[in-house]
């Protein structure tokens, strides 16, 4: 059991600057974030693409961004919890007891929701039938590429995972490729590499089709795959990967009994509480009027979330605003002289 | 102003007048049309304002830009005829426009 002052639910732009308010006021905090990396939308969405609206930044991107603000908090030396997603909370004596999918255990009298639009999964097969194979022999991640040797594996989707993942199993896979179009979004290096094992038959190319049906007596046998103009085709496959990107899913916080409007919490601009005392919710996942999902904003309500969480961290002491330019207290919190 | 029709995936219409200036993305959001969800609200970084345009009105719409096929591969089942509508804007032009809504978004 972690004891703290907050757990940070998501590690994007908002979560960490929040970390970073906590830090200067002098709390602690744990952050939680399903990803593998720090930097949620910003780094799984769009780590190259140039933003132009952060105050006193004319243009970074959201690698650069992400970059920055984890250099800001590193005085700070909190703890992350990558690859992890907070499950269950419960409340004993005004204290939130708060469980993660790999059985981690926090007790804390705040939490900050800052989870963007929930948490991100792979996008998976519409067909009905892939849902009986899913985690065996329908596979939308590889942990063990051995596993595909000399199998049949049917590779979907135009991105650059599912053409690595194309080209790296032809060395000792059959790989048959499906792309729902011509044109694919990977690396024009890949998609060049590609073609060349098309040209030579190392690699199955299926453009303009789509799958249709996966099929298998007790373990998968074929894919059937569909062109827009109704023609099919059946492959043989020990495997079907689907590489679709990653959707975002609300997941676990539309269980733990907080108001929701569709697919955000309702907070109030104070200090930006939801309906349960010591849980807050900041950036894309709040809603109140005005609300702008801006980057910007979101940092606006992490600093405000912060001294929020102040009042039951430390509710003996009264918070006093200082600023870190006059503050000899924050410069020791941020080890400057 | 145009007047742009969005069709659930179950069959019922939703009419409304859109301003010009606005995406048909924003249309059907302001105007609590179910079925568009736009997560990322119109940056075109998630795929989950997807509409079907069918063939007349999809070759009068303004051609797609970079990047908004690259999103449609991740949506859910795109086809040639599919959109993210918060890339369409609407004009005058756009009067009598109809979208029809996946079966879902994610």
């Amino acid at each position: 059991m972690i004891k703290t002052d907050v757990v940070i639910v998501g590690a994007g732009p908002t979560g960490l600057f929040c970390a970073h308010q906590l830090g200067i006021i002098g709390l602690k905090c744990e952050i939680v974030d399903n990803l593998d990396k720090i930097g949620g939308q910003c780094i799984e969405l769009y780590p190259d693409k140039p933003i132009y609206d952060i105050p006193a930044v004319p243009k970074c991107t959201g690698e650069e961004l992400t970059k920055n603000l984890i250099e800001q908090i590193k005085p700070f030396n909190f703890n992350f919890h990558l690859n992890d997603r907070v499950q269950e909370l419960r409340n004993e004596n005004q204290i939130w007891i708060v469980k993660t999918t790999n059985g981690k255990e926090f007790q804390t009298p705040n939490i900050v929701i800052a989870g963007g639009v929930g948490s991100f999964e792979p996008r998976k097969f519409p067909t009905k039938s892939a849902e009986k194979f899913d985690g065996t022999q329908v596979l939308y991640s590889i942990k063990d590429k051995t596993i595909f040797k000399d199998k049949s594996v049917a590779i979907f989707g135009g991105g650059d995972s599912a053409l690595d993942w194309a080209i790296e199993l032809s060395n000792t896979s059959k790989v048959s490729l499906i792309h729902r179009r011509d044109e694919f979004r990977g690396a024009p290096a890949s998609v060049q590499k590609i073609k060349e094992l098309s040209q030579k038959n190392t690699i199955n190319l299926f453009t303009k089709y789509s799958i249709k049906d996966i099929k298998g007596n007790g373990s998968l046998e074929e894919v059937e795959i569909k062109s827009e103009a109704g023609e099919s085709k059946t492959i043989k496959a020990d495997y079907v990967l689907g590489f679709f990107g990653l959707i975002m899913q609300l997941g676990p916080i539309s269980e733990w009994g907080l108001n929701l409007d569709k697919k955000v919490i309702p907070v109030n601009t104070e200090n930006f509480e939801t309906n349960k005392k010591g849980i807050f919710a900041i950036g894309d996942i709040c809603t109140y009027p005005g609300k702008l999902k801006l980057i910007l904003s979101g940092f606006h309500e992490g600093a405000l979330a912060a001294r929020g969480c102040f009042k039951y961290a430390r509710p003996n002491e009264k918070y006093r605003f200082e600023f870190t330019t006059a503050s000899n207290t924050i410069k020791n919190r941020l080890g400057v002289k | 102003m145009a007047k742009i029709k969005y069709i659930e995936h179950n069959g019922k219409e939703h009419i409304v007048e859109v301003q010009n200036g606005l995406t048909v993305m924003e249309g059907a959001v302001q105007n609590d049309i179910p079925g568009i969800d736009a997560d990322c609200g119109g940056s075109m970084s998630c795929a989950t304002c997807h509409v079907y345009v069918k063939e007349d009105w999809y070759n009068k719409l303004p051609k797609k830009e970079m990047g908004e096929d690259d999103m449609l591969d991740q949506a859910y089942e795109p086809n040639s005829k599919s959109r993210l509508s918060c890339q369409i804007m609407v004009s005058d032009d756009l009067d009598g426009l109809t979208v029809h809504m996946p079966e879902k978004q994610v």
